[in-house]
């Protein structure tokens, strides 16, 4: 998969986007400063364990969190739109005519008594309009699209009558079903089985470029982002830490984490072989430290990287990295990474 | 769907047997002889033995009960000791009654109730929903007569605009709903019953709206530009079955009629009704009324579980 670069100006802007979930006793900074940009057509994958914002980030771009309980800052564009500022119609106009989202879950995503079809219509008349008989003429041909067998039966099923597969084909049908020009997907294929991860991905992968999507995919799973990614950016506690073409990122990482990460997935390792793991806890979101957040689990670690956040830097064209080792990260083959031996 | 139907309509008769099984034989579990209200003190074994036999008492209780159960799908439900009058009739008269304040009190209770629970699920957290659960609180909790006294001193003793008690002049016989002058005598025991379900209802409302409100499925909805009508409507359809429930049993309670109410209004309903022949020992009245209301309640919980179905469709698969 190509780099996708420089053809034309980004689809999507995001820049400096900032969320805090404000509780009763307590502020959680889940997005510190997040910036990317996507251009038409690329797929854009976010890697990070879970609690790193991942999903947040997907959210936060179509306004789905809670207003009450949630800051949100930063500016989000999408082809020129000021996205945060959107309200009231322009935002539902946005929301599935501009952006749609896939999420994790098929089955509690779906509302259980209404049919495939009734959500399908209803999406489609909200931002099209016509008759209802057209509508549903557009919806069959969406679940042909998304390869449902015996597309005009499967309609009028509701949730619970189809397999997890066919529920996440619909859920693909329900996001596109009215051409967005960005695709946010939110761990599609995580509660899926996993002959029916790779039909999903496939497919997803095959409608991203049928459509010319710009696409923000979101899992925790290397191999998938491997499959799909045209780049791939790392977070952690709520910062991108590394990003780049998904070739480059995973063959040499320049970010500790991005190493660990590797290094922590089941690949040649021999049978009776433990599995490195990446020591410490997940970062407590609510207490983070004034340095590099990763610093307190990092092998690598030095006085330097706990007094503030790295800057970014750029090991290669098209690459970033905020992290202040760096070259000794990119230095070391991926085979001693495993052991975390970096000398 | 149309298997669904029959199955739980044939599901329905062994359970309205097995009511029938359970009012008939509950008169029996209760102390005391009911013949002793309709002998004199110093009857002689003879003549209780003759009446004994008159009304069946006699027989083995199977032998009666087939006989009775004969008898009521016949339509048959005999006549009352105290009054001598028919049971069809007394009951069907107090049923009609109580079924005048259940035809004001349900309507008004299911849809201010559900009204105010939906609202106050809506907006959880807010002021309009601590200001909801806290009037569903009150509501459930003041005891209902209390309530009624409280209304009749205001209205028909303070302010002389509402009638105490009854159901005016021409009786229940004449009794008309269009004729203000008869209609006013419902207005104070349909808010007296109502205020239980209403604060029943608000609360169960505003459970499932709260709940359903905050599942996934929502997010998703928005995502796709849906407004927040559209979205309130998804969610209120999901959120119905457990409210139809709990407005199944109320609508029951609402039908047979609150004994205490009834009687603060002296109201001539079922519960007025049930009350008199506890007191009076008066069997053949008791188990008339008592599987009266059982059947509606059987038949409104089939309803129920119908429109259940209708709205959800895994409930069918079951």
């Amino acid at each position: 998969m190509d780099g996708g670069q420089d053809r034309g100006p980004p689809l999507l802007e995001v820049a400096d986007l900032t969320v805090r979930f404000v509780g009763h006793e307590a502020r959680v900074q889940a997005l510190a400063g997040v910036s990317f940009s996507l251009r038409a057509g690329e797929v854009l994958c976010l890697l990070g364990e879970s609690g790193s914002g991942k999903s947040v980030t997907l959210r936060a771009l179509m306004q789905l969190l809670p207003p009450g309980r949630t800051e949100v800052a930063g500016q989000v564009r999408l082809a020129g739109q000021d996205v945060l500022a959107l309200r009231g119609r322009a935002l539902q106009a946005f929301r599935g005519g501009s952006v749609a989202m896939v999420f994790q879950e098929p089955m509690s995503a779906l509302d259980p008594v209404y049919t495939i079809g009734q959500h399908l219509i209803e999406a489609i008349r909200q931002h099209r309009g016509g008759s209802r008989a057209a509508a549903r003429a557009r919806a069959i041909g969406l679940l042909e699209l998304v390869k449902i067998p015996a597309a005009a039966r499967r309609i009028d099923a509701y949730p619970h009558e189809l397999s997890g597969g066919l529920r996440q084909r619909a859920m693909i049908a329900l996001a596109l079903s009215c051409t967005p020009r960005l695709l946010l997907a939110d761990e599609p294929t995580t509660a899926l089985d996993a002959t029916v991860q790779i039909q999903v991905l496939i497919l997803l992968r095959r409608l991203q470029q049928e459509f010319g999507m710009g696409t923000l995919f979101v899992t925790h799973d290397l191999a998938v982002a491997a499959e799909i990614a045209d780049r791939v950016a790392v977070m952690y506690a709520g910062r991108i830490v590394e990003e780049g073409p998904v070739a480059a990122v995973l063959r040499a990482p320049a970010h500790p984490y991005t190493a660990a990460l590797l290094a922590s997935t089941v690949h040649d390792q021999a049978p009776d072989q433990d599995i490195p793991t990446i020591p410490g806890s997940p970062p407590d979101l609510g207490a983070l430290p004034p340095g590099c957040s990763f610093a307190p689990r990092c092998a690598l670690v030095r006085d330097a990287c706990r007094i503030g956040p790295p800057p970014a830097t750029h090991p290669a064209p098209g690459r970033m990295v905020r992290c202040l080792r760096s070259a000794d990260v990119l230095a070391t083959p991926l085979a001693s990474l495993a052991t975390g031996d970096y000398r | 769907m149309l298997g669904f139907v029959i199955r739980r309509i044939l599901f329905a008769i062994p359970i309205a047997l097995g009511v029938s099984v359970v009012c008939f034989s509950l008169v029996y579990l209760a102390p005391g002889d009911p013949l002793q209200t309709v002998l004199p003190p110093d009857a002689t074994a003879e003549t209780i033995a003759i009446v004994r036999h008159a009304y069946g008492f006699d027989r083995p209780i199977p032998v009666q009960y087939l006989i009775w159960l004969w008898h009521v799908l016949q339509g048959d439900f005999g006549r009352s000791i105290a009054t001598r009058r028919l049971v069809s009739l007394e009951v069907s008269g107090a049923l009609a009654n109580t079924a005048m304040l259940a035809l004001f009190a349900a309507p008004l209770s299911f849809g201010l109730g559900a009204a105010m629970g939906a609202i106050a699920g809506w907006y959880p957290g807010r002021a309009i929903d601590r200001l909801v659960t806290g009037a569903a609180v009150i509501g459930v909790s003041l005891p209902n007569y209390w309530l009624g006294i409280v209304l009749v001193i205001l209205f028909a003793v303070e302010f002389m605009v509402l009638p105490a008690s009854g159901m005016g002049q021409s009786g229940s016989a004449a009794f008309s709903l269009w004729r203000w002058s008869d209609a006013r005598f419902l207005v104070l025991p349909v808010l007296t019953l109502a205020m239980i379900p209403i604060g029943i209802i608000a609360r169960s409302t505003r459970a499932a709206v709260a709940e359903v409100r905050g599942l996934d499925f929502v997010t998703t909805l928005r995502a796709i530009g849906l407004g927040e009508g559209a979205v309130l409507r998804h969610v209120l359809k999901n959120a119905a079955p457990p409210v139809l429930a709990v407005m199944g049993l109320q609508f029951g309670y609402l039908v047979g009629g609150s004994i205490l109410v009834e009687t603060v209004f002296t109201w001539p309903g079922s519960g007025f009704l049930l009350n008199k022949a506890i007191i009076n020992r008066d069997i053949p009245v008791l188990q008339g009324t008592i599987l009266a209301l059982s059947l509606i309640f059987v038949a409104t919980n089939l309803v129920v579980d119908l429109l259940q179905a209708a709205l959800d469709p895994r409930i069918r698969r079951r």
